[in-house]
């Protein structure tokens, strides 16, 4: 708080200099470059994205020289991709960029990112605790199948959302097993939960529904529609009438930054994830903060795959669902730094490239296939360090030996 | 890495290596442990897990495998024939068919795990092989067959080289951890198939511009089948390519420099590096020949039985996954791979295409595969439950070795 203090009584100018500020601008202005071309605003000519871009390029470049490098390089590269987008957008006809760039593409956006909110902050909680977590995408898998299975047999897609958990919660438990207890290699056990998850579910799916559709008239999960938003003019098709799931997922982040970085549990579990001797020596019992860590993750990840058969799915499940969420939503942890803000950001873009490749489909099926390449070809570039640097938890997937 | 880690002793017994070494060393120690026993055991409870699952949901297990083994062409060897008129002659030849693929996905993971690296992006590479085969094998197509062949597969072999040298290159220069580099470059491969082989794709068949498949290989890029015929998928001269490639991964790691010190480096990095070894070196080296095992694989494939690849057909194969298996199973060891690949190459025939079954459907006996393989990987991985069965053995013997005192 006090830094937060110190820098309110600084003049006005001084905190304009401040690199930090200055990052953030080219950030902001990156982004915008790209928005001013794409409607509402659709400025027709390359000239004012170009400007805008280049003003940001040059923040970020100031931002670098006074030591912010990792925000300073994201400042230049948002620059550069804002012109770049930008100029791409003023060629294309304005009928087409509206059809792809409306209101309905930020309510788009939340559906496709909140399975990788829920798979993200997932693989925070066991990775801060230590415990890398390779098994996101089959957890993922059983919370869509068994979630729409509770849902149909239970009758209300709450019992649907307490099964598909429950499951997650038990395929959890016997990865921590084998990761704690018996302190196998985390990758390769995570790789046997993705294994498991996926003949499991499939089986299941052919033995329970005869590998058909799951029945008419699931209850899904609803929408929560608020109706002084639901009726404005832009807000409206955008938040006003979104999943319940969303608006979850929304406040898990919060929440989740405030366990783990400001309860003294979230101080156990990243104790756990950096150093887990120097926890165990205080008092911390490893093995339960991880254990605990581990089956909430595999909750979490479970709720992000009942919201995508019950919820965005409607009711539906196919075999192999996640098709890769699980991975992304992986990426999304690690381009997010470990960090609840940080991976929401990343699951936002990695939505918002899946809304815009879905509505790019029906002028140009490569222009959109090539772009789900996005959120795969970002981690890379992330975790080569190429835009500072992503730091893992010290002691992430090492096994802890009690003593 | 050179700092002193507070959370590790000295690894002064192989015990204490596998709990805070490498991954290689602790695969040594499995190694060690055991020998044979273990992975049969291993596969066996898997079985034994997976036939529960299948009895609770009501179909009789006994008769279930039986059907699988039936499927899989292994009563070939009651009644041995070379023709493949006979079912079980022909099953046995597609098994083979697959067992070729996994052998080399298998050494992909086995060889990349020999040098402590986790290689998940067998998949990945045998796709680039894949797409790459099919493209040379359809252009060029005026070449000789012989010329043509090895050009297609040998491009193809050093495109997945590449393709797995990258996160290789990552790992060496700026220490990118080779699970998530190799995840993300599994996932960049898929997307860019689809697109590859999508409408308006570079590599899209030129008859039907609707249809999202790619174009045959031209007939002097098929390799010539040695067992039933080409166009009932017979069983190609890759297989002993498959089988040469067994042995050359048991060459290399064990009768040449390079295999010395990729092997240096997967038990222990720094003392490898303290030895004169350039490690950075070796893991980029070790990765990029892991990915010519599976751009091998790949191309092997294209240009032996498939000819040519769909948008559809991307996201079911999942051969590079399975290798982890068979490396798994195998300990990373020529021979295991070898066996490691006809048990999975067999389940995975067995109980899909091969499979005619009263007792199972193919719908459920596929997913079984899935189940089994994960039962295996994740026994396989658990350290500890081995060590203590080996530990228990030792302690049955009358003249037990004192053990370090490490574990109290």
């Amino acid at each position: 708080m006090s830094a937060w203090a110190q820098r309110l009584e600084n003049p006005l100018s001084a905190r304009l200099r401040d690199p930090a500020t200055t990052g953030y601008a080219g950030l902001v202005l990156g982004a915008f470059a790209a928005f001013l071309a794409i409607p509402p605003i659709e400025a027709r000519t390359v000239t004012w994205p170009v400007l805008v871009g280049v003003v940001a390029a040059l923040l970020g470049i100031w931002t670098i020289t006074r030591g912010r490098r990792r925000l300073g390089w994201g400042a230049v590269v948002a620059g550069v991709a804002g012109i770049g987008l930008g100029m791409l957008a003023t060629r294309s006809g304005t009928t087409n960029l509206e059809a792809v760039f409306n209101a309905s593409l930020i309510a788009q956006m939340f559906a496709f990112a909140t399975p990788l909110v829920f798979g993200a902050i997932a693989g925070m909680f066991s990775e801060r605790s230590g415990v890398v977590n390779i098994g996101l995408e089959g957890m993922m898998l059983m919370g869509a199948f068994w979630g729409v299975y509770g849902a149909d047999k239970g009758g209300t897609w709450v019992v649907g959302l307490l099964a598909g958990a429950g499951v997650g919660a038990l395929l959890a438990l016997v990865y921590a097993y084998f990761a704690i207890h018996l302190r196998a290699d985390q990758i390769v056990g995570g790789t046997a939960v993705n294994f498991l998850a996926l003949g499991i579910t499939g089986y299941f799916f052919f033995q329970l529904y005869h590998g058909n559709y799951v029945s008419q008239g699931v209850s899904t999960i609803p929408n929560v529609r608020i109706p002084w938003i639901a009726g404005l003019h832009f807000l409206g098709p955008a938040i006003g009438n979104l999943n319940l799931m969303i608006w979850a997922g929304f406040a898990l982040v919060v929440l989740s930054y405030v366990v783990v970085f400001k309860t003294p549990i979230g101080l156990r579990i990243r104790a756990c994830g950096e150093h887990p001797r120097a926890a165990d020596t205080v008092g911390i019992n490893v093995y339960a903060v991880r254990y605990g860590a581990v089956v909430l993750s595999g909750i979490l990840a479970s709720i992000g795959g009942v919201y995508l058969s019950d919820g965005f799915g409607g009711g539906t499940f196919n075999d192999n669902m996640t098709a890769g969420r699980g991975f992304i939503a992986l990426a999304a942890m690690i381009f997010g730094n470990w960090r609840p803000a940080g991976a929401f950001g990343a699951a936002l873009l990695f939505g918002f490239s899946s809304a815009v490749a879905l509505r790019l489909q029906v002028y140009s099926a490569s222009a959109s296939t090539l772009f789900n390449v996005l959120p795969y070809v970002l981690t890379l570039i992330a975790v080569a360090g190429v835009i500072g640097r992503t730091v893992p938890p010290a002691a992430d997937g090492k096994p802890y030996r009690k003593q | 890495m050179t700092s002193i880690d507070p959370q590790s002793s000295l690894p002064g017994s192989p015990e204490e290596a596998a709990e805070t070494g490498t991954l290689a060393a602790s695969i040594a120690l499995k190694q060690r442990a055991g020998g044979i026993v273990l992975p049969v055991l291993t596969a066996l409870i898997a079985f034994l897990l997976g036939g529960l699952v299948v009895l609770a949901t009501g179909h009789n297990p006994l008769l279930a495998y039986r059907d699988i083994f039936n499927g899989a062409g292994l009563n070939w060897v009651f009644h041995p024939t070379t023709d493949v008129a006979n079912t079980a002659a022909y099953n046995l030849s597609q098994t083979l068919l697959q067992t070729t693929t996994l052998i080399l996905c298998g050494l992909a993971v086995a060889f990349a795990f020999r040098c402590g690296m986790f290689n998940i992006g067998g998949q990945g590479q045998y796709f680039i092989g894949l797409y790459v085969a099919n493209w040379l094998g359809y252009d060029f197509a005026s070449m000789n067959p012989v010329p043509h062949i090895l050009l297609a597969v040998g491009a193809a072999t050093l495109a997945g080289a590449l393709w797995a040298g990258i996160a290789g290159f990552l790992k060496a220069t700026v220490g990118a951890h080779e699970v998530i580099s190799t995840i993300m470059l599994n996932w960049i491969a898929i997307w860019v198939g689809e697109w590859l082989f999508g409408d308006g794709g570079p590599l899209q068949n030129a008859a039907n511009k609707t249809v999202p498949i790619s174009n045959d290989v031209a007939d002097s890029a098929k390799l010539p089948v040695f067992w039933g015929q080409q166009e009932l998928q017979g069983l190609h001269v890759g297989f002993f390519v498959a089988l040469l490639a067994l042995v050359a991964f048991w060459a290399i790691l064990n009768r040449t420099t390079l295999g010395y010190e990729v092997r240096a480096v997967g038990f222990n990095p720094d003392a490898a590096a303290y030895g004169g070894i350039n490690v950075k070196k070796n893991l980029f080296r070790a990765m990029a020949i892991s990915g010519a095992f599976a751009g091998l694989a790949g191309a092997l494939d294209m240009t032996g039985y498939l000819y040519h690849y769909g948008q559809s057909d991307i996201p079911v194969s999942s051969v590079g996954f399975i290798g982890i298996a068979v490396a798994l199973l195998g300990r990373n060891t020529a021979i295991g791979t070898g066996l490691g690949a006809l048990l999975f190459g067999a389940l995975l025939f067995g109980t899909t295409h091969g499979l005619s079954s009263s007792v199972i459907q193919p719908e459920l006996a596929g997913n079984l595969t899935y189940i089994i393989q994960g039962l295996v990987v994740l026994f396989v991985g658990a350290d500890v439950l081995i060590l203590y069965i080996w530990n228990t053995r030792r302690k049955l013997r009358p003249r037990a070795k004192p053990t370090a005192e490490a574990a109290a």
